[in-house]
């Protein structure tokens, strides 16, 4: 196949859209890559955000995904700080803020997803919060952290990047308190084992979660912002910052007439209901073969692998997109790994790792099938449970229970 | 200060010098085939596989264990396997050659 003269427009330009530029180059595309981002800073690894960015001194460019001469080396045209504002299918034109236009043979949106700021009155004029989606998000939090001594930070939402930016910055000596709508932290994710887990971990760092909190309003005077809760509860704040989840980027191709149902839909080999157009990432709805049913996933893993099955395609050669999902989060000196999906489990199972610090994982079950594990400082659960998922080997249960018998013997083919 | 020579899968020879940061960051810096870094560091993906000759991996010591566990996703695991993002780059590492396990 010959695309020498041929162009692949890239929008979004972050986990998924760079790792498609590079695999796209890989797989032998030789015409223009034209990749481009509203962002400015030179694309970054999003995860430290919450995590190690936000608790040291670096420059985001330390975090940078690939260092500005790889793009250069393979000729990928990057251009930061311009958003894409129309797609116009017909003509295969993508139409860029200021009225520019680029004409292209492909196009793949990696558009990725935005944080959702949920209506609560006087929240976005109390001028002091903040969610946590992009590098500027973490510079201003960051910069009002620092800008006062012992900060008063209320987190509204307790799911990862809520629990992540409260451990984070709590190491940087704000007192936090993390305010939860349900009946316990990260509800929608995991089982109330692990909920309780992080409840506890937080709770001996000395952050205070509050549960069923209920959010209802912002009151400003005077500089000094309270967060009013609707069973009659208030907690004073320097900063406010949103972890209540996020919203998929999927405009761009809805007003185009591309199929989206919260997410942008994509077949197994990442390609929209438009011949010329993939859609990788965070923004798409996608089947997954392991769970046979339509997901949309917020994770590096899928971001990545979606970018490597469309740059294959793309250049004509057939790739399917089946991944087990995986995810991590890190907080204080405690790694959760989580391989698969738990959503829909029937069982739960926990095993307790003999003598060792707060080791331990969580074992989901469907109709005996396994269907994911949450791992806490314990990799080889994570490893055993991925390779169990994808291989579909036969599980003891009993065995996989008792800690004083090895991990590795609960398995067998 | 330490020069690096990366070897990858389709047998190219690459020579870097690094002063600080990790194997992994000094990798995808240098446009490193094979070396992806996809958790940017914080070995929980496994995708900066390599191995060292036997006697750099005596030098340098066995992995820890998440490390070694985690190296375990990984196909082509042998035991002078490392995870990149877990070696400091340091005048230990001067001279030493590291093949891409991918
Ligand atoms: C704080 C934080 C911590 C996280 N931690 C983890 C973790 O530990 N592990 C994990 O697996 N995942 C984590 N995630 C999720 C992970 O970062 C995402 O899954 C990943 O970034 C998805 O990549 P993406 O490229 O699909 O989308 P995004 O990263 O959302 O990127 C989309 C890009 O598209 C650009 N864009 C959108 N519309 C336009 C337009 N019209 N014109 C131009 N540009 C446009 C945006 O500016 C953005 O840069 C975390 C996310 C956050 C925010
Ligand atoms: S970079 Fe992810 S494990 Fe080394």
């Amino acid at each position: 196949m010959t695309n020498d003269d041929k162009t692949c427009v890239i929008v979004g330009a972050s986990h998924a859209g760079v790792n498609c530029s590079f695999a796209l180059r890989r797989e032998g595309w030789k015409g223009n890559i034209l990749l481009i981002d509203a962002d400015p800073h030179l694309p970054y690894h999003r995860p430290p955000l919450s995590k190690s960015f936000l608790k040291n001194a670096d420059h985001i460019d330390h975090y940078a995904l690939k260092p500005l001469e790889s793009y250069q080396r393979e000729n990928i045209t990057l251009q930061l700080g311009r958003k894409v504002i129309q797609i116009d299918r017909e003509n295969r034109v993508i139409v860029i803020e200021g009225n520019d236009q680029m004409k292209y043979d492909q196009l793949v949106l990696a558009t990725g997803a935005s944080a959702i700021i949920p209506y609560i009155p006087g929240l976005l004029s109390s001028d002091c919060c903040f969610a946590m989606r992009t590098a500027e998000d973490a510079f201003h939090i960051k910069a009002m952290v620092e800008n006062k001594s012992l900060p008063k930070v209320v987190v509204i939402g307790g799911g990862y990047i809520g629990l992540e930016i409260a451990a984070s910055l709590k190491h940087l000596g704000a007192e936090i308190t993390v305010l939860e709508k349900e009946d316990r932290i990260l509800s929608r994710v995991t089982s109330p084992y692990i909920s309780d887990f992080f409840m506890q971990l937080h709770g001996a760092n000395g952050v205070n979660i509050e549960t069923q909190k209920n959010v209802i309003e912002v009151e400003t005077f005077e500089g000094d912002s309270n967060v009013k809760c609707e069973d009659g509860s208030s907690y004073e704040a320097d900063v406010i910052i949103i972890g209540v989840g996020i919203q998929v980027n999927a405009t761009l191709a809805e007003q185009s007439g591309l199929a989206s149902r919260d997410g942008i839909v994509v077949d197994t080999s990442c390609r929209t209901s438009d011949e010329h157009i993939y859609a990788v990432g965070d923004c798409t709805r996608h089947y997954n073969p392991y769970y046979k049913e339509e997901l949309r996933l917020e994770c590096v893993q899928n971001a990545v692998d979606q970018a490597k099955v469309a740059a294959a395609n793309i250049c004509g050669i057939v790739l399917r997109y089946d991944a087990v999902p995986w995810f991590w989060s890190d907080q204080y000196d405690v790694k959760l790994q989580i391989a698969g999906l738990s959503k829909g489990y029937d069982e739960v199972m926990i095993r307790m790792e003999q003598g060792e610090n707060r080791k331990c994982s969580a074992w989901y079950f469907k109709d005996h099938r396994l269907l994911a594990v949450d791992a806490i400082n314990n990799a080889k659960a994570y490893v055993m449970g991925t390779k169990a998922i994808k291989s579909g080997l036969t599980i003891d249960k009993e065995k996989l229970k008792d800690a004083t018998i090895p991990i590795k013997e609960a398995f067998s083919r | 200060m330490a020069k690096i020579t990366f070897i990858t899968r389709d047998g190219e020879s690459k020579t870097v010098e690094g002063h600080s940061g990790s194997v992994m960051e000094l990798a995808v810096q240098n446009h490193i085939q094979g070396i992806d870094g996809d958790c940017g560091g914080v070995c929980s993906c496994a995708t900066c596989h390599v191995h060292l000759s036997p006697e750099d991996m005596e030098k340098l010591g066995q992995p820890s264990e998440i490390e070694a566990d985690m190296l375990e996703l990984e196909d082509n695991v042998s035991s002078y396997s490392r995870l990149s993002c877990q070696l400091d780059v340091s005048d230990e590492l001067d001279g030493m050659t590291l093949k891409v396990a991918n």
